[in-house]
């Protein structure tokens, strides 16, 4: 657009500048103190590492095969029974996972499963003894599935469902049988988006902290987040953090790489299913076979959410709403959560505002340097860890600083750009699409600077932003991954009490916190969704 | 405002060797006069230039040679909001979220700070253009048609000496095209501003315009008295676009 004043490109260019100070001060941390001290860092490729290294890499894959392979089954099973009672129930208890943080979900999974869980009396019967509780990683396995396998089993149905029902009509005009349909028509679709859904879910069980941490159990079963934690919280040796951080992001980096190259879209969008009608009676032994693998993924869900429902009301609710601590903590995580929300806000609107005006006034030629890297540039942010940032900044910061002073700062900002991407999803296209409708008509009559942020963008982008302010805020309110590094006694956020409770044993008062987090986590995240469904 | 920007009378609209180019689509150039209080048809086959050319009155594009003038002053260094021009695209000259008296407010405010003087302005806009009562409507309330009144109901109370239509009745069926072009026709007669409506349809030209021009590949092909230029065999480029056995 002619004429365009220069200060959102400005804008958007700091914001992204930020983002990339944020990654770049966390190099220049681990880079600085490797220089200094080159010989122990080099020392720390050792053979520990390389173990830890080996396990990083064994459970992701083996997470992704216990979670992507039997989505498979149920989303086909889904997709041929359209209708019946409880589907629609069913999709929206496959949603819940997503919104609850990872360290209330290994709370569900131990207070099911554990030594003393709900179902450690069944198993102990089966099993003819003491049950030894799950930990290791199996724990892993079950908590990352509980995570995945809904994630999966959605994006699958969703794909499933985009098949047109001209399909289904001639399928069954041609008389196709189980075994043709699935041949012919379902395993096309399923093929095609494997990649992309096996990658997401071996990307974020690479980068999986918390639950490694809580259910990992030991030396055994560590992965290099959960090692770079150790080493700086416990061991104090930034040579050995700055050795697993390297490993960290070259895997990351290589298998992103390997991910691109197959064409997998990592976006990962998945929307409540409208199915179109299949003309198409299963058989009973199918039928049988279907509702079985339904049964059980709903099982995996909703045992450990009936587990932490259950543990929780168990724990002394009224105590724990009167300490002062709990209070303390839940205060400390609404306003640590809300500026950072804020902050993620903020910053991706003036990434959106700055691209569109890129791509506005290129006019179709090829995307220059600085929009490319602001279409991309902050969903790079997802590759590097929350704990690997965290780290870089606490080894820098730790010589000039107090660095559990800084627990603030790092908490809202990091947390702040590990959103943005998802943030990214809800805003920025309400924003392109009200930009386009707006912008000849805003230079034509001369609504500019404040006027047009009042009258045009904030009543039509409120609700976007809303949503990813949402989605932002219930991100940050369940992290463990920074707060876990930089939390103190003087701050201490929900979840690092929770995780305090849990170390100490204080089973029931974590418990109960763990109730109390994921129902402030799953209150936000049902406001993002009321916000972001279909306004008027 | 000042007289350089509204006024009763229309201005005159000329358009000195001025050329522009789409990044990978040919160089464009236009030469063109149009007196104050005309209305000129503007036609042509799609990607000949017709909106381009709307656009770089209007300022949304900027020309890479040559000069624009508007009454007489270069406007090439204007904004758009800053040109004695008002323009009315085909769709979204509204916003969807504002009601009508809103919308039209916006042209006397872009504030939307009004006075008694521009609530009266914009009542009495409304009224002219049929659509007394419905000043407290969303958009979406609206028919299509309707939505197009709202946006002439803006630029009467704008009022700027040139009035750009693009392609704006092009959505509407054929009784209620002729209904609108009737109605700028009769604002035509009051204000006496300069019309420039790019149409695909000749039937528009002949209602309103008595002068068309004939835009081809960038460049203006044909320009003249519209049943001159509507003659058959006078450009085998405009017989090209018009077709065999379109009623002339």
């Amino acid at each position: 657009m002619r004429a365009a004043s220069t200060s959102p490109v400005v804008g958007g260019i700091a914001s992204l500048g930020f983002v990339g100070l944020l990654a770049a001060g966390a190099f220049a941390g681990l880079l600085v103190e490797g220089a200094g001290d080159l010989r122990s860092a080099v020392a720390g490729f050792d053979a520990y590492l390389l173990r830890v290294a080996g396990f990083t890499l064994r459970q992701a894959l083996l997470s992704t095969l216990v979670s992507v392979g039997p989505a498979m089954l149920v989303a086909r099973a889904l997709s041929r029974h359209p209708a019946f009672i409880g589907r629609r129930a069913l999709l929206m208890l496959f949603a819940l996972p997503l919104a609850l943080p990872a360290l209330v979900a290994a709370l569900g999974v131990l207070a099911l499963l554990g030594r003393a869980g709900f179902a450690a009396g069944f198993f102990g019967w089966i099993g003819g003894g003491q049950w030894p509780g799950i930990y290791g990683l199996p724990g892993i396995l079950v908590a990352h599935a509980f995570f995945n396998l809904p994630l999966a089993t959605r994006l699958f149905l969703h794909a499933l469902d985009a098949i047109p029902a001209d399909q289904w009509r001639l399928a069954s005009q041609l008389g196709m049988g189980t075994g043709a349909r699935w041949r012919l028509i379902e395993w096309p679709v399923l093929r095609a988006t494997l990649p992309g859904v096996a990658g997401l879910v071996f990307m974020l069980c690479l980068a999986s902290f918390t639950i490694v941490l809580t259910l990992g159990g030991g030396p055994a079963a560590t992965t290099l987040e959960v090692a770079i934690y150790q080493s700086l919280r416990f061991d104090f040796d930034p040579a050995r953090a700055l050795a697993l951080t390297m490993l960290q992001l070259g895997l990351t980096a290589l298998v992103l790489t390997l991910l691109l190259r197959l064409g997998a879209d990592l976006g990962g969008d998945a929307s409540l299913s409208v199915a179109a009608r299949r003309y198409e009676t299963p058989s009973r032994l199918a039928t049988g076979f279907d509702a079985a693998a339904v049964l059980l993924a709903a099982i995996l869900v909703a045992g450990p959410l009936l587990a932490i429902l259950a543990a929780g009301l168990r724990a002394d609710l009224g105590r724990l709403a009167t300490e002062g601590a709990v209070r303390d903590a839940v205060a400390t995580s609404l306003v640590l959560a809300g500026l950072s929300a804020v902050l993620c806000v903020v910053l991706t609107l003036s990434m959106a505002r700055t691209r569109h005006r890129l791509a506005a006034a290129r006019r179709g030629t090829r995307p220059g340097f600085a929009e490319r890297a602001l279409d991309t540039g902050a969903g790079l942010i997802l590759v590097v860890p929350p704990i690997v940032i965290g780290a870089g900044w606490f080894i820098l910061l730790r010589q000039v600083a107090d660095v559990f002073a800084l627990a603030p700062v790092m908490v809202v900002t990091v947390n702040a750009a590990m959103a943005i991407p998802f943030a990214t999803r809800a805003i920025r296209p309400a924003h392109d699409d009200a930009a386009i409708r707006h912008d000849r008509l805003c230079a034509q009559l001369g609504i500019g600077g404040f006027d047009r942020w009042r009258l045009i963008d904030w009543p039509v982008l409120r609700r976007p932003l809303a949503t990813g302010f949402a989605f932002a805020m219930a991100l940050s309110l369940g992290d463990l991954g920074v707060i876990a590094l930089f939390g103190s006694d003087a701050v201490q956020t929900l979840p690092y009490l929770l995780f305090q409770r849990m170390g100490s044993y204080r089973t029931a008062d974590a418990a109960g916190l763990a109730l109390i987090l994921a129902l402030l986590c799953l209150c936000l995240m049902m406001a993002a969704e009321r916000l972001g469904g279909r306004k008027t | 405002m000042t007289d350089a920007t509204r006024g009763f009378a229309g201005a005159d609209v000329t358009l000195d060797a001025v050329t522009f180019a789409w990044p990978g689509g040919g160089p464009m150039l236009f030469d063109l006069s149009v007196a104050a209080g005309e209305i000129l048809a503007i036609m042509g086959p799609s990607g000949s230039g017709k909106s381009t050319l709307l656009s770089l009155i209007a300022g949304f594009e900027a020309p890479s040679a040559g000069t624009i003038r508007i009454g007489g002053k270069a406007v090439s260094m204007l904004a758009p909001a800053a040109r004695p021009v008002s323009m009315i695209f085909q769709e979204n000259n509204l916003f969807a979220h504002l009601d009508v008296a809103a919308n039209v407010g916006l042209g006397r405010s872009p504030s939307l700070r009004l006075t008694a003087d521009d609530r009266t302005q914009v009542e009495q806009a409304l009224a002219r253009v049929g659509l007394a009562g419905k000043e407290r409507r969303l958009p979406r309330e609206l028919s299509g048609g309707e939505r197009q009144r709202v946006a002439l109901a803006r630029a009467l109370v704008r009022d700027r000496p040139v009035l750009l239509l693009d392609e704006a009745f092009g959505s509407l069926g054929p009784a209620l095209r002729d209904e609108m072009l009737d109605l700028v026709a009769g604002l035509h007669e009051s204000k006496r501003m300069t019309i420039l409506m790019v149409t695909h349809d000749p039937g528009d030209a002949r209602r309103i315009a008595p002068r068309t021009a004939f835009l081809d590949n960038g460049r203006i092909a044909a320009s003249g008295a519209t049943a001159e230029v509507f003659a058959a065999g006078r450009s085998a480029a405009f017989d090209r676009y018009l077709g065999e056995g379109t009623p002339r």
